[in-house]
């Protein structure tokens, strides 16, 4: 029986387990929302497609399935484009299908036609035009395993009107053939012998364990490796809670925000083992003044991100679960004592701090949240000063806890990314933690939050300014302030009341903490207006051109 | 150092686009680019000129890597290999000099391909010392015009820098 492309892609979907869809519709997109009539795939209305492109990415994140959104042609897809790039960044499993205008107008300026396959040639992994309507079976199979496998990312498949009204004989293929696209899983045997020797070797060794464990489900084997050399674990954003945040090994996150003894410890180290994690800017800081007596061992799927940054000694191309599960065999239980005690010593030397009197501290809510939330909730944070104290002072015990912008940095993450973080793990608690910036790029999301009735714990660190800005005018500009606070400023405990939760504003500590067990117990949708200090910076902070070690505290 | 790129990629819609956009989004420079199908329709072959240390090199390598549509990237430039590119050049040639000019295009084994009544169209093929050398040695006369394709190359011997054997049909099983 012949079934339209539309109608097949649908049944590509159901083929590979998709359970929702975020998007929004429009006209060269009609058909395939005409097919979402017949199949059990739920579709999530969101109120942007930027927001369709975020859930859709925080869903994949906590579920480590694919996220799927769906938009129409010409705006529906050039809203995307921030969700797409985000992923892209992120490392995250997308599938992005886009309407577009029919093929013998595409290329003639037509009404909302744009040339999004070469738009977003350079956020994709891979993208692709469906102009043969037998193809699509066959483009649908190749964008999920591109999406899926070896470094995930997004994919956008594009979608002519006219060709998703064609008839095809819908078989979907089992296999798929790329020619150009082989991820090395197994690690190099030799190498893996070498990375042995240099870490049995080293006295002072510490591992720094980046996103790439959480995409390989690698945590288990991070936390035998650790135990096994006595090496201490420092994250990046992207890998906090792969390692257990109350684990005395573990040192945080390092880098431009990263905590002293990490970054202290980084430059000791005479062997850093990098897994999962890419050297980028915002850790490394100054080249050369990055763990200058490491011998560096590199662990990732990605072979282009070794060497890209940092000159290392060793490289290691593979899937991180399956190389660290070569490399334990290799290893022997080390003690490393001197180096423990020295680490120890830094902790003490160099705890995080802030100043606890006066008004309600932006730390100190985040302290609290991590305090009062149960071990499985999961944190989305936006991007700014708030997420950097998120990471700075939460702690987590699985991976998958922590959602946050990484790479792109994009404000407005954070709603969408609950929204789809929700409904991926709807038996949790799912905890935003938001600035007054970035919850009003994206606050229309409330309302998808609203329709799908999920129970959101909101919580917006109000300091009535773009903090993360105002820091860097203080330290870069003379604290020259230009553009960074906000002149009107809206009552959002109100706001979250129009949207049907309950709202609430704190201005104390006493408040908060008194507040907290009751909002976070409540199976109600909850906003909470924090209104913290505005003059809190993100410290320890490396400067520009600095070494890590050289962080102002 | 300047290295050769011998390149094989599905022939898809758009593959050109990616490879030149890599290359311009990275900052990588391309001395000269070069694409046509090969014996298989499904397969085009890229030569791809670009100037960089070794690092630099492995960079670009591996990005090119990371497009699906790339399948092969050989560095030839250490391996024995021939290269030609073919060059049209169009030089003012009055009557009192096209003796000089048709004796120049002997000795570089150049063809003529248009005559004008003020000009003449010569074709070279070659190698990168050898062109230069012609446009050099035809400077004098007044270049109107001069249209390169880039250079193409393949290694000597019976060893393929691009297989061709590598695009199957899709499994629709």
């Amino acid at each position: 029986m012949e079934i339209t492309v539309a109608e097949a892609l649908i049944r590509c979907l159901e083929q590979e387990n998709v359970e929702l869809v975020f998007g929004y519709p429009g006209g060269a997109i009609l058909p395939v929302y005409d097919a979402l009539n017949k199949t059990t795939i739920k579709h999530i209305l969101v109120r942007h497609e930027q927001g369709a492109a975020h859930a859709a990415d925080g869903y994949a994140r906590v579920t480590g399935k694919v996220g799927v959104c769906l938009a129409t042609s010409g705006p529906g897809a050039t809203n995307l484009i921030t969700g797409i790039a985000n992923a892209y960044m992120d490392s995250v499993p997308m599938v992005v299908i886009t309407g577009q205008v029919s093929t013998g107008m595409v290329g003639t300026d037509a009404f909302q036609e744009v040339d999004i396959t070469g738009i977003t040639i350079p956020i994709t992994k891979h993208n692709f035009l469906v102009k043969d309507p037998n193809q699509l079976p066959v483009i649908v199979k190749k964008a999920f395993h591109l999406a899926s496998t070896g470094r995930p990312g997004p994919v956008l498949i594009d979608l002519p009107k006219d060709v998703a009204m064609e008839k095809i004989k819908f078989k979907y293929p089992k296999t798929v053939v790329l020619p150009g696209y082989k991820p090395t899983f197994k690690g190099h045997p030799s190498m893996v012998q070498q990375a042995g020797r240099i870490i049995m070797e080293s006295e002072r060794p510490v591992i720094y364990a980046g996103g790439g464990i959480r995409i390989a489900n690698a945590s288990p084997e991070l936390l035998q490796l650790a135990e096994k050399i006595n090496a201490p674990v420092t994250h990046t954003l992207m890998g906090l809670g792969c390692f257990p945040g109350d684990h005395p090994l573990f040192l945080g996150m390092l880098g431009l925000h990263g905590t002293k003894y990490a970054n202290q410890a980084v430059t000791e180290c005479d062997c850093l083992i990098a897994v999962g994690a890419r050297f980028d800017d915002r850790v490394v800081s100054k080249i050369s003044g990055f763990a200058p007596t490491a011998k560096i061992i590199h662990i990732d799927i990605d072979p282009a991100e070794i060497g890209k940054n940092v000159r290392i000694q060793l490289p290691i191309v593979g899937d991180v679960k399956n190389v660290l599960g070569a490399l334990l065999p290799q290893l022997e239980k080390k003690e490393n004592a001197p180096w423990l005690a020295r680490i120890r010593q830094l902790k003490e030397e160099f705890p995080l701090h802030y100043d606890r009197n006066g008004c309600l501290k932006p730390q100190f809510v985040v302290e609290k949240l991590n305090e009062y939330k149960d071990d499985r909730a999961i944190v989305v944070t936006d991007v700014g000063q708030h997420q950097m104290w998120a990471a700075q002072y939460m702690r987590f015990k699985e991976p998958r806890c922590f959602l946050s912008s990484g790479g792109l940095g994009a404000m407005g993450f954070c709603l969408p990314a609950a929204v789809g973080a929700k409904l991926g793990a709807p038996d949790r608690t799912v905890i935003t933690v938001i600035g007054d910036g970035g919850i009003q790029m994206t606050m229309q999301e409330l309302g998808t939050a609203a329709e799908q009735k999920l129970p959101l714990k909101i919580f917006v660190l109000n300091n009535q300014r773009l903090g993360m800005v105002r820091q860097l005018q203080d330290f870069y500009c003379q604290k020259r302030h230009v553009a960074v606070d906000f002149q009107f400023n809206l009552d959002f405990a109100e706001l979250g009341r129009l949207y049907g939760m309950e709202g609430y504003t704190v201005e104390t500590a006493q408040q908060l903490e008194k507040l907290l067990p009751e909002v976070l117990a409540s199976p109600k949708p909850v906003l909470v207006n924090c209104m913290v200090d505005p003059e809190e910076n993100v410290l320890p902070m490396v400067l520009d051109g600095a070494n890590i070690n050289e962080a102002v505290d | 150092m300047r290295h050769t790129l011998a390149v094989l990629v599905e022939n898809n819609p758009g593959v050109l686009a990616r490879v030149a956009g890599l290359f311009s989004r990275r900052g990588f420079n391309i001395d000269s680019l070069a694409v046509g199908r090969t014996d298989n329709p499904a397969v085009s072959a890229m030569t791809i000129v670009v100037e960089g240390d070794d690092r630099y090199l492995e960079q670009v390598n591996k990005q090119l890597h990371k497009l699906v549509d790339v399948i092969r990237i050989s560095d030839i430039t250490r391996d024995a290999y021939v290269d030609r590119e073919l060059v049209l050049i169009k030089v003012s040639a009055d009557s009192n000099k096209r003796a000089e000019i048709m004796q120049l295009v002997d000795i570089f084994r150049a063809r003529i391909v248009d005559v004008g009544p003020k000009s003449l169209t010569i074709e070279v093929t070659g190698n990168d010392g050898k062109i230069s050398a012609f446009e050099e040695s035809l400077r004098p006369f007044g270049i109107k015009e001069l249209v390169r394709t880039g250079k193409i190359a393949m290694l000597r011997g019976f060893k393929a820098s691009s297989k061709n054997n590598v695009h199957k049909e899709e499994d629709e099983s």
